[in-house]
């Protein structure tokens, strides 16, 4: 279990969350392609979770016990694949065969392949009926485990996503919390652009959730949002985390181009410096 | 063959009864509850019965999360929307995790009748064959249902079962016991071998009667799994006859016809005529209109049988 316990040591969290983008940035690198403006977006929020927020075990990936997490937004693998490495669930040299034929770390997670993977994620707009479908058998197990659900922005254009959303609030899943990495941007484009999904906050609360509209990169504010979810009952809780795409290193901030390409070795050199590793 | 029970009744009640034996089953329906018979199970056990509402690609990913905390979900809606609608939530979800749910659609092919083609799946086995993980029971009438319900249930692994809308006679011996991958042979023929799926197990029942009273020595196979196929008894039956009929309310594209020739041109080449919806879609009209329109009556076969042989 890695929930810390009395008091909270932001600047731990802050390191960690450091420590991933570089294991980030590396595993892309070295796998030549994937998609790093959504794993570094969605870094800090990931970081609370598993070093702050989730009780998991490392050592027994599969404890019926545990809090759960959907990346619904399967493309960001490299970010979950970091955090389950430096929480213990497998090596971390283990990186470096992202993508690479054979290795468990497949391209989008893959559940067969990976323990600590719940549920195989990459075609978009899915992740959130899981969850629901996590949240009601852990009810009717009287098991108080939370289940977490990572989705993108541009990933709640999919239908589902609000068909999901309806079955949640119906069932008053108060054990599941819903975070949307709000990065602005999807591959074609800025989200505003491509199929606006603003006003997000009043389509939420419009389908019966608890809605926090929070900055996804301010730790203190991550994880208190995260403890405040925990307390609301009767409906299920929606995070919406203002992000930048490709945080962190000011040369991927922003920029569309990095939603779906790996840094160069020279691009990994100079991130690596801007990110003091 | 008097008594006649259409397969989603035996479903309904199948249901009901694991339900009272298996406390970890769970169903769903996507607003069909009704028609699908899994509003018996809901009345008895409300508490593990999830509706879902009309969403049926959120209906497959709330069963795989119940399946992911060791549930045994059944979702259930019309063989069009689970199949159709919900596809790449079964390939992705279910079938590429490979998780224990149970996939028991109903109002498959034409006999749908009255409601049309947009009601009237002829493609879902086509459509549930091409996915890694997947097994495909179409069970005959609903004294095999049951069976195949209680099977199911103990076997680990996506699955999806094909029921129809009307009453169709029982035709398995009472003796019979199902088993996943199993075919059940009636009879065999000298010089033909009709292998039927589903309502067509009955019709071809039919045929080898009247065939037989013409002299034509026709054998008769339930090939109620259509995935995995029971290769051992196509083999066996091919190499023992110069023809074969496959017989099917699907379309001849994709579905128990493909399988059987796949199979048979890779390992026993012999001729083979396929009986079933010839790339067309449904349309309204009774079942038993809808069957002689789309030829697939014990007639139909009788004649492809002796068109074949001459």
């Amino acid at each position: 279990m890695r929930s810390v316990s009395g008091t909270i040591d932001i600047n731990f969290l802050k390191e960690k969350a450091r420590a991933i983008r570089i294991e980030v940035l590396k595993m892309l690198t070295e796998a030549g392609s994937g998609h790093t403006g959504g794993s570094l977006s969605a870094a800090d929020i990931v970081t609370a979770l598993y070093f702050y927020k989730m009780r998991h075990n490392p050592e027994n990936p599969k404890w019926n016990e545990r809090d759960r997490f959907i990346l619904s937004k399967g493309h960001a693998a490299p970010l979950l694949y970091a955090a389950l490495a430096m929480t213990g669930y497998f090596d971390i040299s283990m990186l470096k065969t992202l993508r690479k034929m054979g290795s468990p770390l497949q391209g989008h997670p893959c559940s067969r392949t990976l323990l600590g993977v719940e549920i195989s994620t990459g075609s978009l707009g899915q992740g959130l009926s899981v969850a629901n479908g996590i949240a009601i058998g852990l009810k009717m197990d009287n098991l108080n485990s939370r289940v977490y659900c990572l989705l993108g922005d541009g990933e709640i254009q999919e239908g589902q996503v609000w068909e999901a959303a309806m079955t949640s609030a119906h069932y008053r899943l108060d054990n599941l919390c819903a975070i949307v990495d709000m990065n602005g941007l999807q591959i074609d484009g800025p989200v505003s652009h491509v199929k606006a999904i603003e006003p997000v906050a009043a389509k939420w609360n419009a389908f019966g959730w608890h809605v926090i509209d929070i900055d996804g990169h301010d730790m203190k504010t991550i994880i208190d949002t995260l403890d405040e979810a925990e307390t609301v009952k009767e409906k299920p809780t929606v995070i919406l985390a203002r992000t930048v795409k490709g945080k962190g290193v000011s040369f991927f901030e922003g920029k569309v181009e990095y939603h779906g390409i790996a840094p160069t070795h020279e691009e990994l050199e100079r991130a690596l410096k801007e990110l003091g590793g | 063959m008097s008594l006649k029970i259409a397969t989603r009744d035996a479903y309904g009640e199948a249901l009901l009864e694991l339900g009272k034996r298996r406390k970890d089953v769970v169903v769903l329906d996507a607003d069909l509850s009704g028609s699908t018979k899994t509003g018996k199970f809901a009345k008895a056990f409300p508490e593990r019965f999830y509706n879902i509402g009309i969403s049926e690609q959120d209906m497959i990913g709330t069963a795989s999360g119940l399946s992911l905390t060791g549930k045994l979900p059944f979702a259930s809606t019309f063989a069009v929307f689970e199949t159709g609608r919900a596809w790449e939530q079964i390939r992705q979800t279910v079938c590429y995790s490979n998780l224990n749910v149970k996939l028991v659609a109903t109002h498959s092919g034409i006999t749908v009748g009255e409601d049309g083609a947009s009601h009237q799946a002829t493609e879902d086995v086509a459509l549930m064959r091409v996915l890694p993980n997947m097994t495909i029971i179409v069970p005959s009438d609903g004294n095999e249902t049951r069976q195949v319900i209680n099977a199911i249930a103990d076997y680990y692994g996506p699955v999806y079962v094909r029921l129809g809308r009307v009453k169709v006679p029982m035709v398995m011996p009472d003796e019979y016991q199902f088993k996943i991958g199993k075919a059940f042979t009636f009879h065999t023929g000298s010089n033909v071998n009709i292998i039927a799926m589903g309502i067509m197990v009955s019709t071809a029942l039919e045929a080898a009667d009247i065939l037989k009273d013409e002299g034509i020595d026709a054998g008769v196979i339930n090939i109620s799994t259509v995935k995995p196929l029971d290769t051992e008894t196509l083999l066996n039956i091919a190499k023992a006859c110069r023809l074969i009929v496959t017989a099917e309310e699907h379309s001849t594209i994709g579905g128990l016809g493909s399988a059987v020739c796949e199979f048979l041109s890779e390992n026993h080449p012999i001729q083979i005529c396929r009986i079933g919806i010839r790339d067309a879609f449904g349309c309204s009209g009774k079942p038993e209109e809808l069957l002689k329109l789309y030829c697939l009556t014990a007639d139909d076969i009788v004649r492809t049988i002796k068109e074949a042989l001459t």
